[in-house]
C-alpha cells in the first residue's frame, strides 16, 4: 500500500527525524530555528523544481514569499479576514501575479528570468518599504495570531508539527509529481530543451506551471512565518533574502529534493553559530560559500550520495 | 528649462558611474559567460581603499592608482578561484560571485570599518555656473574621465592584439582557442580589467555620494541594469544604459518621486526584458524559443 502511494523509504526515514528531534529541544528558541529552517526548506523545495528541474533560476522568491506574506497579513489586520483565507487569497493573487510576468519572459533563452525575478524583486521590496500607509514602511507591521477554524496557533510545538506536516507532504507531492507524466516532462527539458520542443512538448508553457507552483510555495511559506513571528517587515522580502534561498538551493544540491532542505537547515543554523564571531561573520558566511562552491559544486547532497555510492560499489 | 537642465547634468553624471559598472558585467560575461555578481563590491573595494590610503597619509594621485592596483588583484582572486572550482556550471559559478560579494563585504567590514567615508574632490569642491545651472568639478571630471576609459575601450578592442583577442574569445570561445589564443590569460585580463574600471567608478563617485562597506549592493544591481539595456553583451551599450538610466532616475527624483528612485532602474530592466530583450541595440543573442 505503501509503495501504491509512493510513500517510500526517504519519506519515512525524514518523518521519523522530525518527530524526533523535539526531543532534543531545550528551549523555544531551538523551536524558532527549526521551524524557520522548515519554512525556509518549503520554499526551496519549489525553487528547487524550478531551478533543478526547469534549469530557470529565480533572483525573487524572497520577494515573492515576502509579498504573500504582507498580502495575508494585511487583508488580516485590514479587513478582518480569517487567516486561512486569507493566505488562499495571496495564493491566488501571487500565482495569477507569477502566471502573468512568466509569459514573456520564459519564452526567452538563457537567464532571462532570472533578470527578471531580480529586477522584480527589488521593486516589491522598494514598494513595501515606500507605501508605509499600508505597510508600516521599514519598520514592519506586527501579526494577529494565526488560527485554523477557530483552533488557535501558540505554542512553539503547534507549528512545529504544522510545518513539519507541510514540508513531509509538500515533498510527497513532489516526488508524485516528479514520477508522473509531468515531471517526465520536466526531465525531458532539463534533459534538451530542443529535443522536447520537436516531440510535441510546450516548453515555455511547462516552465510557466513550476515557476507558479514556486511561487504559491514560496506564498504559503512567507505567510506562515509572518504568523508564526507574529510580525513582517520588508526585509523578508529583500533581495539578500531572495538571494539566501539560491544559495540553500545550489548549496544543498540542484535537482535534489533533499539536497534543498539541507541546504535550508545549514544555511539558518550557520547564522546563528556564526553570531560569535561578531564582526567576521559576513567574512565567514562568504568564505564557506565560496569553499562550497569550489570544492563541491553540486552541492552537499551530492557529496552524500558519492559516500553512499562508494560503500555500496564495495559491498557488490 | 534650467532646473531641468540641472537634472538631466547630474543624471548624466551618475550614468557614467553605472555605465562604468554595467561595462565591467559585460566584459566578464563576454568572455565566460557569468554574470559577476562582485562588480559592485568592486566599486566599493575602489572607493574605501583609496578613503584610507589617503587616511594613512599618501597623496590623492598614488592612493588612486594603489585603490585600482587592489581591486584588480581582488578580480584576479575571483578568476583564480572560478577557474579552480571543479565544475564549470554556471549556476554555481554565479553562486560564487555571490559568495564572493559577502566575502568582500565581510572583509571591509574588517579591515576599513562600518562608518559612511567621503573624500575631497580631486579637483576642489568647487562648482560654476553653466546653461544657467551649477555643475560641479567633480561631475564634469566624471565626465571626462567615463569618456576617456570608454574611448581607450574602443581602442583597446579594436586595435591591440589583446584586445582583439578578447573579442574573438568572447565570439566564439574554441575557435578562439584553436587559433591558438590563451584563454586564461584573456580571462583573467578581462576580470582585472572589469575590476579597474568598476575601481575607477569608485573612486569618482565618493567625492559626490560618499561609501561605505554596503555601498556595492545597489551600485552593482543598477550597473547590472545599465548592462541588459545595453543589450548585456556589449560594452559600448552598457555605457548608453548607464546614461538613459542615470536620466530616467534623476528625471523621475526630480519631478515624479524621489522614494521611488531607486525602483526606477528596475522597471527600465522589466520593461526592456518585456518588450526589448535583446536590449536597446536589438541584439540577436536573445532569441525566442
Amino acid at each position: 500500500m505503501l509503495k501504491r502511494y509512493n510513500i517510500n523509504r526517504d519519506i519515512l526515514t525524514l518523518s521519523a527525524i522530525l518527530i524526533i528531534i523535539p526531543f532534543f529541544f531545550q528551549n523555544d528558541f531551538y523551536y524558532e530555528i527549526a521551524i524557520v529552517s522548515l519554512l525556509n526548506a518549503l520554499i526551496c523545495i519549489g525553487l528547487n523544481m524550478l531551478m533543478g528541474y526547469a534549469g530557470q533560476v529565480s533572483l525573487g522568491h524572497g520577494a515573492f514569499a515576502g509579498l504573500g506574506g504582507y498580502i495575508a497579513v494585511i487583508l488580516g489586520s485590514k479587513y478582518g479576514i480569517t487567516p486561512l483565507f486569507s493566505i488562499f487569497i495571496a495564493v491566488v493573487t501571487m500565482s495569477l501575479f507569477a502566471f502573468i510576468i512568466s509569459k514573456p519572459i520564459l519564452r526567452l533563452k538563457g537567464h532571462y528570468l532570472a533578470m527578471a525575478t531580480l529586477g522584480i524583486g527589488i521593486i516589491i521590496s522598494i514598494v513595501l518599504n515606500v507605501e508605509d500607509e499600508l505597510t508600516g514602511g521599514s519598520d514592519g507591521m506586527s501579526v494577529d495570531s494565526f488560527t485554523i477554524f477557530g483552533y488557535e496557533f501558540v505554542d512553539s510545538l503547534q507549528w512545529y508539527m504544522l510545518c513539519s506536516f507541510l514540508l513531509v507532504f509538500t515533498i510527497w507531492m513532489f516526488s508524485n509529481l516528479i514520477d508522473s507524466p509531468f515531471g517526465r516532462v520536466l526531465r525531458s527539458i532539463e534533459g534538451s530543451e530542443k529535443a522536447a520542443n520537436s516531440v510535441g512538448i510546450n516548453v515555455s508553457h511547462y516552465k510557466s506551471i513550476v515557476f507558479v507552483i514556486s511561487v504559491v510555495i514560496a506564498t504559503i511559506a512567507g505567510s506562515l512565518y509572518a504568523f508564526f513571528s507574529g510580525f513582517i517587515s520588508p526585509s523578508e522580502a529583500s533581495f539578500s533574502h531572495s538571494i539566501e534561498l539560491v544559495v540553500m538551493v545550489v548549496l544543498g544540491g540542484l535537482g535534489r529534493i533533499y539536497g534543498a532542505i539541507i541546504g535550508a537547515v545549514i544555511l539558518t543554523i550557520l547564522p546563528q553559530l556564526l553570531t560569535s564571531f561578531e564582526d567576521y561573520q559576513t567574512l565567514i558566511y562568504g568564505s564557506i560559500i565560496i569553499f562550497v562552491m569550489i570544492f563541491m559544486p553540486k552541492g552537499i547532497a551530492s557529496v552524500y550520495e558519492d559516500v553512499k555510492g562508494r560503500l555500496f560499489a564495495s559491498n557488490k | 528649462m534650467n532646473e531641468f537642465l540641472g537634472f538631466l547634468l547630474s543624471g548624466v553624471t551618475v550614468g557614467f558611474i553605472y555605465a562604468l559598472v554595467g561595462i565591467g558585467f559585460t566584459v566578464i560575461y563576454n568572455s565566460s559567460g557569468i554574470i559577476n555578481f562582485s562588480q559592485g563590491e568592486f566599486v566599493m573595494a575602489g572607493g574605501m581603499s583609496t578613503v584610507f590610503l589617503l587616511k594613512a597619509g599618501l597623496p590623492l594621485g598614488v592612493s588612486f592608482i594603489l585603490a585600482i592596483m587592489i581591486t584588480s588583484m581582488i578580480g584576479i582572486v575571483l578568476y583564480k578561484l572560478i577557474s579552480f572550482s571543479k565544475e564549470s556550471s554556471q549556476i554555481s559559478l554565479i553562486i560564487l560571485t555571490l559568495g564572493f560579494a559577502i566575502f568582500l563585504r565581510g572583509l571591509a567590514e574588517v579591515v576599513f570599518d562600518k562608518e559612511l567615508h567621503t573624500m575631497p574632490s580631486f579637483v576642489g569642491d568647487s562648482s560654476f555656473d553653466m546653461f544657467g545651472t551649477t555643475l560641479t568639478y567633480q561631475s564634469i571630471l566624471i565626465m571626462i574621465v567615463s569618456i576617456v576609459i570608454v574611448t581607450l575601450l574602443y581602442f583597446f578592442f579594436k586595435k591591440t592584439k589583446t584586445g582583439q583577442a578578447m573579442m574573438a574569445a568572447s565570439i566564439n570561445v574554441d575557435a578562439a582557442r584553436l587559433m591558438g589564443i590563451n584563454i586564461k590569460k584573456i580571462l583573467m585580463i578581462n576580470f582585472a580589467l572589469s575590476a579597474a574600471i568598476a575601481a575607477i567608478g569608485g573612486v569618482l563617485l565618493t567625492p559626490i555620494t560618499s561609501t561605505n562597506y554596503e555601498v556595492g549592493i545597489m551600485l552593482g544591481l543598477k550597473g547590472f541594469a545599465a548592462a541588459i539595456i545595453g543589450g548585456l553583451s556589449n560594452p559600448f551599450g552598457a555605457v548608453a544604459g548607464g546614461l538613459v538610466l542615470g536620466i530616467l532616475e534623476s528625471l523621475i527624483a526630480g519631478y515624479i518621486s524621489s522614494e521611488y528612485k531607486d525602483a526606477v532602474a528596475f522597471v527600465a530592466l522589466l520593461a526592456i526584458l518585456f518588450f526589448m530583450p535583446g536590449g536597446i541595440f536589438g541584439n540577436t543573442k536573445a532569441q525566442r524559443v
